[in-house]
């Protein structure tokens, strides 16, 4: 039997070992694509071990060296952290299965680079995910976007290379100019960097303070794709699709606002930070992004773009939950982070799905492709009712926590916002849906089999009901996250 | 028997000024042999003394009196934690540059020559190495131009490929002089107020003096003098024409630790000499260093980007780094003073890498170093590429280089001080600096070559020394303990000497 410490080193390894040894295999690309899925199924082993060890009381660390005094290079897994590994671990065996089944079909050069990069991201998310502390976590926040770089500009277009500047500007831009001197100003004031329950800022810092810091990270992490910070995500879009679905909806836009909720719960804390005050700013800005995110979405067309600003509005949800700042909220916000990463993994994986099958990407030619791709459709309308929060899917739990969390704060306009925003999710998540099934077909399309195109969503969206039956695992962890 | 530690501060001196004269009589495919022991000698000895130090604790004063004559009559030289940082980025980097430097060299100088150019390197070396480690302010002074008059013939030695070299190292003998010049009649003033030239020994009768107009100019003549050498804006204007035109080897080594002894006895002089005058110097770093520093990094790094010659734009970055440097000791606190020696230890690898790296790469394209020549590069000289790529990410401070540790105990420092608009203008400076390694990253490996894709022949005597550069940057960015430590206590000693 592993240790949950030794789980960690494994964790890590794995993804990494993968990153080396797919350019070894790139001349037999059968081997080279089997192992994402290993590593994947290897990894989310780690993850569950180091899981519940968490749920156990335990604290999985592995320290490594001590970089000068006062910081360590070491990892050390919180609740959240615990949460964040196992959505990151267990969603990309799906993405790894569908990117081969995505990039053979659509028949895309470099994927040996490709994999090998994909890999390298998972590893940085599992790395922010255990972090041992916020020095650990913001240089693999850096490495995570290094690494994403290379995917971001595959086609290597001019649009795409455009596209590629933007997110290298925003994310590394804003996280080397406001989330660095944040994360030094944490330590000036207190002298470490530790993630300790409640916070370590309190009494540390001058209230007035406050808001200003919780500024720099609210833009530093730019991850979290906060407006007006949030231009990246959309241009991001350019990469094929397995890129979207793991690393814009998963690994790299949660690693954002993951940050942010270490942030507000290990270092400011919720308490200290509610006292303050210093938040309010943030929860009238979230509640911005939420709503306009969702107007911009109603009027694309391009199905990517379409999910790519609902990304951003449900990202918003979180940071939301984070700037609540009471117990119910970040509860929420930290249940937010599975339910959205496994309903908009499954749309994206729908969206890929039609495009390297029937090769369209607007939702208006989507009229009737109901019936030719049963599965896929059914599989994205249960993933589209998961976002909007309806029972029996995943996505009501972390909303009823939310709105449990602005009702506490007795925010009823944040409540507004959130029914509002579910309504606007009806609206354009659920079209596409509809006009596959009740729309006739205009022109009669092609539509190819690929089965490992179809396979990934549809277990998603499975785990999307499971998630509503059998959330007790990320309960226990939510539970332990907010215990002082 | 000799007590050996004892003789140590001399010895490491000595090395590299007696083995020059040796080198300029023997023949001169043995030069860089003898250079490269002579060097690696001197870093030995520097080693021996820091673990000596370290092991007698931070407030530790090793006293060397020269001929047996003790101060305030005789020359002293002094070690204190503060002058073993400097000793062994200077030594460490010396060795190591020396190492690349005879495959650098190439074409760049006659073979015939090359007795004479590593007699005027060790000298170089030797005279660096005197500067750091006299505690006589007259001999400080001539060690100053040791140093200055040995690496001007470097840099004329660039003339073989650009006739400019000379204009250039024209340029630098007259400002270094005209700088050496300032220092020494700082001195005179200090000298005519106390009677005394060692430092230690001034620091205790400056106060005393109830005249304080002399001193004070003496203080402006001395401080604006090594400011010339240290290549402090607005008196950095010497520097890129001579690094862009001095031997690639050369650059190596002047970018690596000339500057970087300059501003150890800058400090020095503040805190030593002066640290009897708690307002005076303070209030010199606080309002002349910071503003200066500020500017130095500014214009450094905007020019850096657009700059068209690589060379050029390595040099122009140094203007930046010099001005973290300067900057970290203007913020005047313990952190400050740290953060300053770390960066000229972390700066001394990178900027070594660097050069030799693009010397290494520069070889293949006869020497040049215009952006426009180096295209493709990258791709076909993998090895060297790397390694300069690796020192080049540790300039612009990303994680888990020694870069980063640099940034983070400078803005750390500034933040802890309370100047936020600094600290801004810091990392805005660090994020444009990403620009122009970005221009070279391109041109490196994405622009297009002519055609030719083949791989080039590269040299182990110059990816070696740059890995080895390469590797330091990783490990002390990940292990910086060490260097933050010994930095912490250089900082510390400093500070005792001021109270």
């Amino acid at each position: 039997m592993i240790t949950a410490d030794n789980a960690i080193i494994l964790g890590l390894a794995v993804p990494l070992i993968v990153a080396i040894l797919t350019p070894l295999f790139a001349s037999r690309p059968d081997i080279r694509d089997c192992l994402g899925p290993i590593g994947g199924v290897i990894s989310l082993y780690a993850a569950i071990l180091v899981a519940r060890a968490v749920i156990g009381g335990e604290t999985p660390e592995w320290f490594i060296i001590s970089i000068s005094e006062g910081l360590n290079f070491s990892f050390k897994v919180t609740p959240l952290g615990a949460i964040f590994g196992l959505v990151a671990s267990g969603l990309w065996i799906m993405a790894a299965i569908y990117s081969v089944g995505y990039m053979r079909g659509n028949k895309e050069t470099h994927q040996t680079r490709f994999n090998a990069f994909y890999a390298v991201a998972v590893h940085a998310a599992l790395a922010i995910a255990w972090s041992g502390n916020l020095l650990v976590l913001f240089i693999f926040y850096e490495v995570l976007t290094f690494s994403t770089y290379p995917l971001v500009i595959h086609k290597q277009t001019a649009e795409a290379m455009r596209a590629g500047r933007l997110y290298m500007g925003i994310l590394v831009g804003t996280s080397l100019m406001l989330l660095l001197p944040g994360v030094i100003w944490v330590w000036t004031a207190t002298g470490s960097l530790d993630f300790v329950p409640g916070g370590i800022l309190a009494g540390k810092i001058d209230p007035a303070y406050v808001p200003w810091m919780l500024a720099l990270f609210a833009f530093g992490i730019g991850k979290s794709a906060l407006m007006p910070i949030h231009r990246w995500l959309p241009a991001a879009m350019v990469a094929p699709t397995p890129v979207s679905a793991l690393l814009h909806a998963v690994a790299v836009v949660k690693a954002g606002v993951f940050t942010m909720l270490m942030v507000v719960v290990y270092i400011f804390g919720y308490d200290f930070l509610a006292m303050t005050g210093g938040s309010v700013w943030l929860i009238w800005l979230a509640s911005f992004t939420i709503l306009a995110s969702s107007v911009i979405a109603i009027q694309k067309d391009d199905i990517k773009a379409r999910l790519a600003y609902s990304t951003i509005s449900q990202l918003s949800y979180i940071v939301l939950g984070a700037a609540l700042a009471n117990e119910l909220a970040a509860k929420g916000a930290a249940l937010h982070i599975v339910m959205h990463a496994s309903a908009k993994i499954t749309l994206f994986f729908c969206a890929g799905a039609i495009y390297v099958s029937a090769h369209i990407k607007n939702v208006s030619q989507l009229n009737g492709l109901g019936y030719r791709m049963p599965l896929v459709f059914v599989a994205f309308f249960l993933g589209a009712l998961s976002i909007i929060g309806i029972p029996p899917l995943g996505g009501s739990w972390s909303k009823f926590f939310l709105m449990a969390g602005a009702a506490e704060n007795g925010m009823i306009m944040v409540i507004i916002v959130l029914a509002v925003s579910s309504l606007m999710n009806v609206y354009y998540l659920l079209e596409p849906v509809l006009r596959g099934f009740y729309l006739p077909e205009k022109s009669r399309v092609h539509v190819e089999k690929l089965p490992l195109v179809v396979i990934p969503p549809v277990i998603t969206a499975v785990l999307c009901v499971v998630l509503f039956f059998v959330p007790g695992p990320f309960l226990s962890l939510i539970n332990l996250m907010v215990m002082p | 028997m000799i007590d050996w530690m004892f003789h140590l501060p001399a010895i490491i001196v000595v090395i590299p000024l007696l083995s020059a004269i040796i080198v300029a009589l023997l023949p001169s495919r043995i030069g860089w042999i003898c250079a490269s022991i002579s060097s690696g000698l001197s870093f030995w000895a520097a080693i021996v003394l820091t673990a000596h130090m370290l092991d007698a604790g931070s407030l530790m004063r090793m006293s060397y009196f020269l001929g047996g004559w003790p101060p305030p009559w005789g020359i002293e030289f002094s070690v204190d934690h503060a002058t073993t940082l400097v000793i062994l980025v200077v030594t460490g980097l010396g060795f190591v540059s020396t190492l690349s430097s005879n495959a650098l060299l190439l074409n760049d100088i006659h073979s015939d020559d090359r007795s004479r150019f590593f007699a005027a390197w060790l000298l170089t070396l030797g005279g660096l190495l005197g500067l750091v480690m006299t505690a006589d302010a007259f001999n400080l002074f001539v060690f100053f131009e040791i140093s200055s008059l040995a690496s001007v013939t470097l840099v004329a030695m660039g003339s073989g490929r650009d006739k400019r070299a000379l204009v250039a190292a024209f340029n630098y003998l007259i400002i270094g002089a005209i700088g050496a010049t300032f220092y020494v009649i700082g001195v005179g003033f200090c000298y005519a107020m106390t009677g005394t030239l060692n430092m230690v020994d001034m620091a205790n009768r400056l106060p005393l003096v109830t005249d304080l107009v002399p001193v004070y100019i003496g203080l402006a003549f001395m401080v604006s003098g090594v400011m010339v050498k240290a290549a402090v804006f607005p008196v950095h204007f010497w520097l890129p024409p001579s690094y862009g035109f001095a031997p690639m080897a050369v650059t190596s080594l002047l970018a690596a630790i000339a500057t970087k002894a300059a501003l150890y006895v800058l400090i020095r002089i503040m805190m030593t000499i002066f640290g009897g005058f708690p307002d005076m110097p303070l209030m010199i770093m606080q309002w002349v260093f910071i503003p200066l520093a500020l500017m130095a990094i500014l214009l450094g790094t905007v020019l850096a980007i657009y700059e068209k010659d690589a060379k050029m734009m390595l040099a122009q970055s140094s203007v930046a780094q010099i001005g973290y440097i300067v900057l970290g000791f203007g913020v005047a606190t313990l952190a400050g003073v740290q953060s300053g020696f770390i960066h000229i230890a972390n700066h001394a690898m990178i900027k070594g890498g660097m050069f030799i790296g693009l010397g290494g790469m520069a070889i293949a394209v006869a020497g040049k170093t215009r952006m426009t020549s180096l295209a493709g590069l990258g791709r076909r000289m993998p090895i060297t590429s790397t390694g300069f790529l690796i020192c080049g990410l540790s300039l612009i401070g990303v994680p888990l280089t020694a870069g980063f540790i640099s940034k983070f105990y400078l803005v750390s420092a500034i933040i802890a001080a309370g100047y936020w608009q600094i600290a801004a203008i810091v990392l805005l400076s660090s994020a444009l600096s990403v620009i122009y390694l970005w221009r070279l990253v391109e041109t490196l490996w994405f622009a297009p070559a002519d055609g030719v894709e083949t791989r080039l022949p590269e040299q182990a005597m110059i990816y070696i020394p740059l890995w080895i550069l390469a590797i330091a940057n990783i490990w002390f960015g990940i292990n910086a303990g060490m260097i933050t430590g010994l930095a912490k206590m250089a900082a510390t000693s400093l500070f005792g000497g001021m109270s």
